[in-house]
């Protein structure tokens, strides 16, 4: 009964991260029906692999999968993506701030736009912390970036992302660590 | 610009993952830059608007359905072990049972399901080990419970029970979101002399429950549903302090 009992650990550990899986994939292609998909074959593939999953932390181990498949569909579904280098000059305009931002009815619209315009490697750690809630410690599993500049990276990635809403922010790209 | 602080630690402030020497140590430089203070407040600011954006996005429910039937029948490929045909016709039609049992026990609202209470003890106990990793223990801190609740309004689709019980030795430490089994469950945070619990509350559509305590990892568990809710209160402290703060939630 070996295979059961793992299909049973599989329902239990990996499935309920099924919201968290499509949710990461969403971000990352950007629209509901390509994350439908790739969510599935991550599912499929999690499945798998799970003999090899002997951790504690399940979530990490399915968005890591999630996240790679996402990367690899990018690669090939090669869409022009913005770049890694946003263009401040053109998106420093003026003085609203994202409080201001907020109030707005569109505000879900705006921020989702705004996500939606940074690079998929930004948009990623911005996803896990703020809408998934993970420390930097799962960020760096999921990402395989190293722990050490998870913090950096998120606040570029915040950085952008304030550009992004026309935010006023700090000189931060000459503050890094 | 006068400040030579790494603008990254503001994130890590944020984000309380500054360990507790560093973190100090940031607040005694807030004290005196007013750039520092500026960026927290646009973090801060910046955060909050994500937050009340809703931006997160679940699976639709077919999608659930569609995982399940594409999963193969006969189960993971086992580390060793080769699988024989006659083995590998019983696996499959135990893993159609199961997935039966499974999308049975998702139908049923809340989290429950006896066959899941180990798991989930382990779930909720590895919560609990999370949240006492610096800077994790609560998002909102504070000790009155009517910063508490109001907190979670917009950031869970209940609401669940605060209440402070300094007075009966378990004062309120302040609140979190936590993710168990899949779901976004509020967690308070009690002191109990130099120990914590957490307790973990979501809604649940089953009736009202006895009680159920035991043991994970060391940890003392405790159980119960009252009124539409579903406790889980983990601790290192003694099981009985347990039992009394349940009391105290639901007398």
């Amino acid at each position: 009964m070996v295979d059961a009992q793992e299909t049973e650990r599989f329902n239990l550990l990996v499935l309920p991260h099924l919201d968290s899986a499509f949710n990461l994939a969403r971000w990352l292609v950007r629209n509901r029906t390509d994350a439908e998909d790739i969510t599935q074959e991550a599912m499929l593939r999690a499945y798998r692999f799970f003999g090899g999953f002997h951790g504690s932390d399940a979530r990490a181990w399915v968005l890591q999968i999630v996240r790679n498949t996402c990367f690899t569909w990018l690669e090939k579904n090669r869409a022009p993506e913005p770049t890694a280098e946003f263009d401040e000059e053109v998106h420093v305009t003026n003085s609203i701030t994202p409080e201001a931002l907020a109030i707005a009815s569109n505000n879900r619209d705006r921020l989702a736009r705004a996500l939606e315009t940074l690079a998929p490697r930004f948009r990623e750690v911005i996803v896990l912390r703020e809408l998934e809630g993970c420390s930097y410690k799962e960020i760096a599993a999921i990402t395989s970036i190293p722990i050490g500049t998870v913090m950096s990276a998120l606040s570029r990635a915040r950085h952008h992302l304030q550009l992004a809403l026309g935010a006023p922010v700090g000189e931060e790209a000459t503050h890094e660590l | 610009m006068s400040c030579e602080l790494p603008r990254a630690m503001i994130h890590g402030y944020v984000d309380g993952e500054l360990d507790a020497v560093r973190a100090a140590e940031f607040e005694r430089h807030l004290e005196e830059c007013p750039e520092c203070v500026a960026m927290l407040e646009s973090q801060e600011s910046l955060r909050s608007s994500l937050h009340r954006a809703q931006l997160y996005e679940k699976a639709p429910p077919q999608l659930r359905q569609r995982v399940l039937a594409s999963l193969p029948t006969a189960g993971p490929i086992p580390m060793s072990s080769r699988r024989r045909p006659l083995v590998a016709q019983w696996l499959a039609v135990a893993a159609v049972l199961l997935l039966l049992l499974y999308s049975g026990w998702r139908l049923i609202p809340g989290l429950d399901g006896r066959n899941n209470q180990n798991a989930l003890a382990a779930q909720i106990v590895d919560a609990h080990l999370r949240s006492l990793q610096p800077g994790h223990l609560t998002d909102v801190i504070s000790t009155d419970q009517h910063t508490v609740k109001p907190w979670f309004d917009g950031k869970v689709d209940f609401s669940p029970p605060v209440q402070d019980f300094a007075n009966d030795g378990f004062p309120l430490q302040g609140g979190r979101l936590d993710v168990v089994a899949g779901r976004t469950v509020a967690a308070l945070v009690y002191a109990r002399r130099k120990h914590f619990v957490s307790v973990f509350i979501w809604p649940t559509a089953g009736k009202d429950t006895s009680t159920r305590t035991g043991t994970q990892q060391g940890y003392n568990w405790i159980t119960w549903r009252k009124d539409g809710m579903e406790f889980y209160a983990v601790t290192d402290a003694a099981a009985p302090d347990l039992t009394e703060l349940q009391r105290l939630i639901s007398p």
